[in-house]
């Protein structure tokens, strides 16, 4: 897929992570807007699945670590036939197999439960390995957090990993991804417990690493390739990130790692993602039905 | 048969199993002499994986390896393996990945290393966790069949094996299952609830007490989760009393849970027998004497229970 069309459906699906998230009234803004076009990259640029095949032994596999950031992947699964796009805006609710955080079990698509951070990458470390052994062509795409890799278990898995199944199986099937947003719960990770020097930290692992800007679509195709293309070794991407890149008053802000829009905020934080001026935006609704549509369907919420 | 260490037994059963089934895989975290995976590793080396000494990593990768089809057994010491109770949370149950955690120096006999290496609060830790079953069988006969139903069983699992020799205990046609127990000594005045390494001192107790006209019923638990409740409620309310004897904290264990089944459906007083405090170096009988879980001081337990 061009890498216009993967804008358009980034842009999409930024949309959506700010609906849902205001429908629940609770979720993280800042890391699912910092993550989403990696993983619109990742699936709708090169993932070989199937939504009507979850359990299809030979798919790849996508391991969301940074858990809390789901609502990315929530509306990539849905846009991908997964589940219907409708059923996004039951994110948080009482019986919805959209899960706060990851739940393999109440939906299928989803690869392992995460959202206790730095256990993802063990887990595709194993599923790497599996495939390797059942000699199958599926590939494990990890996705880390920046603020995860201060987790013990992540260190654990990435010196463990150049190593595990060597010298028949080693784990060139797995790409490992670190959104790089600079941002943790609390503060800016350089102020709670800095990571830097971070590519070389993984380097001295064993690891080659590429760093790229994770907004830039053209370049993480090509890293994605290049780590494809790596034979021997698992390959890691450290991917620079905006935490709420789209949202100019989310964009490296603290406050939104886990705060939930207002309905007004929403709209605001819609219109800059369509990338559409306060000025023109009230006649832009005269010609976009359906973003009309969601302009009144989160009022509504203002009333309730 | 001769006495065997159920972690022996483990290592013989997962060679004779791996010959027959390929998605059988072994994890290790630098402890593979020990917990006797290391006879799998020589006889099957590419499904053998020594991840270091990183058992949290070992048990995500454990995971990662069952949800590609994988049978992984996940080992260490109980202590260490359960220790990382977060990532079993998560990674093992919640994800509901088919793994196989076996945890080996369960309780106080592992000795002389002290309370460092002894796992004994894993049975509490585990029990929390909605869908993983917990199996600690008494003999090598009985571990050879739990290690069986093990590779059967779809879905994580929780095995608790010794160090230590555990004299043969089930007879010759038994047949293990989830949620069953085992009576291997009918009786009237008392009902003793044992498991994996008290089993037979358990036994030997009831001999005592049977010198002394009390007539003990002795019940093999290996199923620790789920209880035989059946079985539990039907003798508890033929004896009237229940004594549980196990090699782990009294708080949380087999003891704490055959308490909360009992609460539930026939509450009766119930003496709780096993670890109270921190464990410590020492020789294992000496240690098993000292904590009152040798023959004499179980039949001093029991008898002291009894006549309250």
């Amino acid at each position: 897929m061009a890498d216009v069309q993967l804008d358009a459906i980034a842009r999409a699906c930024r949309v959506q992570i700010i609906r849902m998230l205001t429908h629940a009234g609770s979720g993280h803004p800042g890391g699912s807007l910092s993550v989403i076009d990696l993983l619109v990259s990742i699936v709708f640029g090169r993932l070989r699945h199937d939504p009507k095949r979850p359990d299809w032994p030979d798919r790849d596999r996508i391991v969301l670590s940074k858990g809390h950031a789901v609502p990315a992947l929530y509306t990539v699964m849905a846009r991908a036939g997964y589940f219907p796009e409708s059923q996004l805006i039951t994110l948080r609710k009482l019986g919805s197999p959209l899960q706060g955080h990851p739940d393999r079990v109440a939906l299928p698509g989803i690869e392992a439960a995460t959202g206790s951070l730095g256990q993802g990458l063990s887990v595709s470390l194993g599923m790497a390995l599996g495939l390797k052994l059942a000699t199958s062509p599926a590939r494990v795409y990890c996705i880390m957090g920046d603020g995860e890799l201060q987790e013990g278990q992540v260190w654990e898995a990435a010196m463990s990993a150049p190593k595990l199944g060597q010298p028949n199986s080693p784990l060139d099937n797995l790409t490992a991804i670190v959104d790089y947003n600079k941002i943790q719960l609390d503060d800016f990770t350089a102020k709670i417990l800095d990571l830097e020097p971070l590519v070389a930290k993984w380097q001295a692992f064993g690891w080659p690493v590429q760093e790229i800007d994770g907004h830039d679509l053209a370049q993480i195709g090509k890293a994605l390739d290049q780590a494809e293309a790596t034979h021997g070794t698992p390959s890691l991407i450290v991917a620079h990130t905006v935490k709420g890149k789209g949202v100019s008053f989310m964009e490296n802000n603290p406050e939104w790692h886990g705060k939930a829009p207002k309905p007004e905020e929403a709209i605001t934080a819609i219109r800059e993602i369509l990338g559409v001026s306060e000025a023109a935006w009230a006649d832009y609704l005269k010609t976009d039905a359906t973003t009309r549509a969601l302009v009144d369907e989160l009022r509504a919420l203002e009333k309730k | 048969m001769a006495a065997k260490a159920s972690r022996a037994a483990f290592g013989e059963a997962l060679v004779e199993l791996g010959a027959r089934d390929p998605r059988i895989v072994t994890l290790d975290a630098d402890l593979s002499k020990s917990t006797m995976t290391v006879k799998f590793a020589k006889t099957h080396p590419d499904r053998a994986f020594n991840l270091g000494i990183a058992e949290s990593n070992m048990i995500g990768v454990a995971s990662g390896l069952a949800l590609t089809g994988k049978i992984p057994f996940a080992c260490s010491f109980a202590c260490f393996v359960v220790g990382r109770f977060e990532t079993i949370r998560m990674s093992v149950a919640y994800t509901n990945a088919n793994v196989k955690i076996v945890g080996t120096h369960s309780g106080i006999a592992i000795g002389e290393d002290g309370y460092s290496q002894m796992g004994l609060e894993d049975i509490a830790c585990i029990r929390s966790l909605p869908n993983v079953p917990i199996i600690q069988p008494a003999d090598e006969l009985e571990t050879k069949q739990v290690i069986a139903f093990a590779v059967e069983h779809q879905g994580p699992l929780y095995l608790r094996l010794t160090r230590q020799n555990l004299e043969p205990v089930c007879p010759a046609d038994y047949r293990f299952a989830l949620g069953r127990w085992l009576t291997l000594r009918p009786g009237t005045d008392v009902t003793l609830i044992a498991s994996g390494g008290t089993v037979f001192n358990t036994l030997e107790a009831a001999k005592k007490l049977e010198a002394d006209g009390i007539s003990a019923e002795v019940i093999n638990a290996a199923s620790i989760k789920p209880l035989d409740e059946d079985m539990l409620v039907a003798s508890a309310a033929r004896t009237k009393h229940v004594v549980t004897i196990e090699d782990h904290s009294i708080h949380g264990g087999l003891g704490g849970a055959v308490a909360e089944a009992l609460a539930e459906v026939l509450p009766m007083p119930l003496k709780r027998l096993g670890v109270t405090g921190f464990g410590e170096s020492g020789d294992p009988k000496g240690l098993y004497a000292k904590h009152g879980l040798d023959p004499a001081g179980l039949a001093a337990s029991i008898r002291k229970f009894l006549h309250r």
